[in-house]
């Protein structure tokens, strides 16, 4: 694919993703691949989580597939859906025209600043199951969240020093404003002069009805509860072991592996949510499951190369 | 005299701290400029969402010299003392001067403190400020260390008077101050130099930014009254929103739009309710419809299509909103038109309330069956009071308030409407949360009265069964609130209700609840056995016969009657916080207090009004001091004889005519006032009790009380305590101060 013409209006969903990816990768972003796990947002892949820790400087982007049970909605909701794109900004420590770049961004893909009312409204984000928080914005456009903006301050109950800044753009919502388009499942996928033009609806109708139906009724409960278990012992195992690895006989810290099986839990946690079996009073008890494990996995990645302290 | 101007530029400051920022910035900057000297004639501050700012007139060029004497120790003290004497004034030995003292030689100390230019005070100051600032969240950015509530980028700090502007050089953590600013993010061109607060203000308006909140605020209600009203419609008011609304945007342009015709139908509330709290939208309402038909939004920008693509993209927002309040608007609907409200309840039985008080659905069953003790009371019909007992709470499983949690009550109320429920029912859907605050309004007619009592007292007796109650700021539960709120609705429905019983039979009902879990048939034998007895007005003993039942199932092992006085003595207190605010003082409430029947509010509160006007009159008040001195009296006198002088005293003993005379005026005024306590005429028994007063004076102007005649001493000391007696059927005087 040649480079995109972005004297034009982007014209697929596709375009803005090619686009946000080369306009990070312009101002200097490593552009990695989305995680090979099912998330909840682009903010658990250890690209963030972890990399958001310790002082090395760091900055990435990439977009990452995520996914919220609870939001499937077979496919008919022109806005909801269990599976969707974010996409995700991570620079350390923050510069000091973050917020300019990220004006930048919207440019790029489309969004003339002149005719649009960008405005930065508060919203502090929190993540109970990572154990960590930031201060920052919701991005509006005309009324509309396109983005959020954070400073992270903690992550798995430490400190960030320096401060990561973080930008999270929800694809769909993002797209289908700057498409002109009402409902998910009509959105351009490709160019739509493409001689296979495909919708947003042929790539995922299908996959939103089977999996609302497996999320919401079909899945096994005993399964998805013994698996949240094991992932449970295997990160509080793993963490466990001595550090001297017997093949190398050198050090060797597990934190991603670690850190993995966190990941399992928290989506298992949210699969178990979905099918309703988990009371009010029990949730607040699995997140917090979670995040000791969250914890104890940032507790172990400080102590390696990537997530040295200064 | 120089003007300081200040501005502290910075990411997005978040609306609702803008205010307190700016209020913050000017105490601080301004005590520290004072205290180290420098005095002005007026300050001024302002917030934007990306500046803070001071302007500071008429300041001090430089603080004062100031000349401060100090004594020291004496010349022979030790050498250490004299060490510490010259480090804390600073000086050399030699500078030190030598007086007489009446203990001998002293040194004393001379520090004369130069006078600093103001640049150099307002540099330290504000370093100080910015370094300490009160932000109620704050964070760190980049590398630095520095805290401020977004991205600190810019200090622009200058000194001006006629002769120029001059900048007043400092740095804070790399942010070095300078002379120039930015105008609107997108609307401004670049950078702006400025040279005086006027300048600055001027220039800012020049380059698309409004500094002062309120000129924002005046500007966007004025623009969206007028536009509304073009249409003939009008504006909802909305201070709160107004506020934030002008904390979003520098430079505020209005903007108005339509709803679409299919949302037109939904609840005003849901409407409004979406519209702010989503969007920050205005609500716009035809007065012809009374509908909500149209929004207002405030863009921070012009735009070359005169916001047409702003407010087509603000109504496409809008609509994929109120396309899910309509759903969940029709969802709850169509629930109760198959089940009624009673079905919209049933998912609350998997709710938990609290671990230690059960489900929302024990919480509701519990409030209905207080609501039916209480209908008669407050004049509700049992059956209706418990009907809406039964509902009121149904929509707290509504996907409607699930969404909107603000909306709880008034959805219930739309909801009850539709299932054909009677109006009374209806309105306490509403109603039994109220009063919501010291400013709201108690709930109007029985039933909502009954059931908003129940819902109040349920919650408190339940924290207090299980020992829960609020301990100095940590209220979570809101208990003092719904305290509160008993002792308002009693009030403003002047309702006879002693509070006692209906506290114990409801803490009998949690004891039920918490011994058998609500599921076994002894437990719901109990609860019928208490229902009956409570309709009966059985108390005492038969309530003591459930207790000991269920004390045998390991419940209960507390002292009910403890945890009740414990519980009234909670409410007391707020009482007498709500009394006090009323003009009436501590001690009064308490000499009513400790009389008996104090769990009926409204006749403590008639006992503390009529006692509190008495003791403002000349009667009262000279009144209280004759029962003082009887007392003191007495008191003593008992204590030194180790015995009561409780006996009839008899008149044959009286000696004096004014004796004789309280013999009479005590023979008429105690059936008068006897009397009038039982017609609880607190006002009538006051007045009885004045006529007192000039014989009680006379009384002790003239006699001896402690005559060389035992007799005659010991039947003066009976009198007295017939005062007391007599007085002390009205309140407790002895614990009356003054």
């Amino acid at each position: 694919m040649t480079a995109t013409d972005t004297s034009r209006p982007p014209r697929s969903f596709q375009e803005i993703i090619l686009r946000l990816q080369s306009y990070w990768a312009r101002q200097g972003c490593a552009v990695l691949q989305p995680y090979d796990m099912e998330v909840g947002a682009g903010t658990f892949h250890p690209a963030t989580t972890l990399r958001a820790l310790g002082a090395t400087p760091w900055a990435a982007a990439y977009v990452q597939p995520s996914r919220r049970p609870t939001d499937g909605r077979y496919g008919e909701n022109p806005n909801r859906l269990q599976h969707y794109y974010q996409y995700q900004v991570i620079i350390k420590p923050s510069p000091p025209d973050l917020q300019a770049l990220y004006l930048g961004s919207l440019d790029a893909i489309g969004i003339d600043m002149e005719m649009h009312d960008i405005r930065f409204v508060e919203d502090d984000w929190e993540s109970p199951t990572l154990g960590a928080w930031g201060l920052g914005w919701e991005v509006w456009c005309d009324g509309m969240e396109v983005s959020q903006f954070t400073y992270f301050q903690q992550v798995g109950g430490h400190d960030c020093r320096p401060v990561s800044g973080e930008l999270t753009y929800g694809l769909e919502r993002l797209a289908m404003y700057v498409l002109g388009v009402d409902h998910v499942m009509d959105m351009p996928f490709n160019d739509p002069d493409a001689p296979i033009p495909l919708r947003y609806g042929d790539v995922f109708r299908q996959t939103e009805q089977e999996f609302s139906a497996w999320n919401f009724d079909r899945a096994d409960t005993d399964t998805l509860l013994r698996h949240f278990e094991d992932a449970e012992a295997e990160c509080a195992r793993i963490l466990a072991e001595p550090a001297r690895d017997p093949q190398t006989g050198r050090d060797i810290i597990m934190a991603h592996p670690a850190y993995d099986q966190c990941i399992k839990a928290s989506h298992l946690f949210n699969l178990l949510d979905a099918r309703g079996v988990i009371s009010v009073t029990e949730r607040q008890a699995y997140i917090g499951r979670v995040r000791a494990l969250a914890k104890q996995c940032a507790d172990a990645f400080v102590q390696t190369e990537a997530g040295r302290q200064a | 005299m120089p003007d300081l101007l200040l501005e502290l530029f910075s990411e997005e400051i978040p609306a609702r701290m803008q205010a307190r920022a700016a209020a913050d910035l000017k105490k601080l900057v301004t005590d520290g400029l004072v205290e180290a000297g420098l005095t002005y004639a007026a300050a001024e501050s302002f917030a934007t969402p990306r500046r803070l700012t001071l302007a500071v007139h008429d300041l001090l060029g430089e603080s004062p010299t100031t000349v401060e004497e100090r004594k020291g120790p004496r010349t022979d003290a030790p050498e250490k003392a004299i060490e510490g004497f010259l480090r804390s004034t600073g000086l050399s030995r030699d500078a030190l001067e030598v007086r007489d003292d009446k203990k001998g030689q002293v040194f004393f100390a001379t520090i004369r403190r130069p006078g600093r230019p103001a640049a150099e005070i307002i540099a330290e100051t504000v370093t100080n400020t910015i370094r300490t600032f009160p932000w109620p969240k704050s964070m760190r950015w980049g590398a630095g260390s520095l805290r401020w509530v977004r991205p600190l980028h810019s200090i622009l700090c200058i000194l001006s008077d006629e002769a120029g502007a001059e900048l007043v050089p400092f740095e804070v953590d790399g942010i070095e101050s300078g002379t120039t600013t930015q105008g609107h993010r997108f609307m401004g061109h670049g950078t702006i130099s400025v040279t005086g607060f006027e300048d600055y203000a001027a220039k800012l308006k020049a380059a698309h930014v409004i500094l002062d909140p309120q000129e924002r605020a005046d500007r966007i209600w004025e623009d969206a009254r007028q536009m509304a009203f073009a249409q003939g419609l009008d504006l909802v008011e909305d201070r709160g929103l107004l506020a934030e609304v002008a904390g979003l945007v520098e430079w505020p342009v209005v903007l108005m739009g339509d709803i679409a015709d299919t949302f037109l139908d939904l609840p005003p509330e849901v409407l409004q309710t979406s519209m702010k709290e989503h969007q920050k939208f205005f609500s716009v309402r035809n007065p012809k419809t009374g509908r909500i038909e149209k929004f207002v939004t405030v863009a921070n920008r012009e735009t070359a299509d005169q916001g047409a693509t702003i407010l087509a993209g603000n109504g496409k927002v809008l609509s994929a909103r109120l396309a899910d309040a309509k759903f969940f608007w029709d969802n709850d609907l169509r629930r109760v038109a198959e089940g009624g409200l009673d079905a919209m309840a049933t998912p609350l039985a998997q709710v938990t309330f609290h671990n230690k008080l059960g489900s929302q659905a024990d919480r509701i069953a519990r409030i209905e069956a207080l609501s039916g003790d209480l209908a008669g009371p407050v004049g509700a019909e049992a059956g209706q009071a418990q009907q809406a007992a039964r509902i009121v709470k149904a929509d707290l499983s509504s996907e409607m308030v699930y969404e909107f949690p603000e909306l709880q009550g008034v959805m219930g109320g739309y909801y009850a409407r539709a299932a054909g429920l009677p109006d009374a029912v209806a309105d306490a859907c509403t109603g039994h949360y109220q009063p919501l605050g010291a400013s709201d309004s108690v709930p109007e007619g029985p039933v909502s009265v009954a059931v908003a009592l129940a819902d109040k007292l349920d919650i408190l007796t339940g924290f207090w069964s299980i020992d829960e109650k609020p301990t100095g700021s940590k209220d979570p539960f809101a208990l003092r609130r719904a305290a509160l709120g008993v002792i308002r609705i009693i009030e403003a429905g002047d309702l006879r209700l002693p509070l006692r019983p209906v506290i114990v039979a409801q803490l009998l009902r949690h004891e039920i609840a918490q011994a058998g879990g609500g599921a076994d048939a002894d437990t719901a034998a109990l609860n019928a056995m208490l229902d009956d007895l409570v309709k009966k007005g059985l108390f005492g003993a038969a309530f003591d016969a459930i207790a000991d039942r269920l004390a045998e199932h390991g419940g209960a092992d507390r002292s009910l009657d403890a945890i009740a006085d414990d519980l009234l003595s909670f409410i007391h207190d707020r009482l007498t916080v709500h009394l006090r605010d009323q003009g009436i003082r501590h001690d009064v409430i308490a000499a009513c207090l400790a009389m008996p029947g104090s769990d009926d509010l409204t006749l403590l509160m008639a006992r503390a009004r009529s006692l509190s006007a008495f003791l403002g009159t000349d009667d009262g008040e000279n009144l209280l001091q004759g029962f003082k001195r009887a007392n003191n009296i007495l008191t003593a006198e008992e204590k030194k004889d180790g015995i009561e002088y409780s006996l009839d005293p008899d008149v044959k003993f009286a000696e004096e005519p004014t004796e004789k005379s309280l013999f009479a005026a005590l023979d008429r005024a105690e059936p008068a006032i006897a009397t009038a306590m039982g017609a609880e005429d607190f006002a009538a028994a006051m007045q009885h009790m004045a006529e007192l007063r000039a014989p009680i004076d006379a009384f002790f102007e003239a006699v001896q009380v402690n005559s060389d005649n035992q007799i005659v001493r010991r039947n003066r000391l009976c009198l007295l305590n017939r005062i007391r007696q007599v007085m002390g059927q009205v309140a407790d005087f002895t614990r009356l101060e003054g």
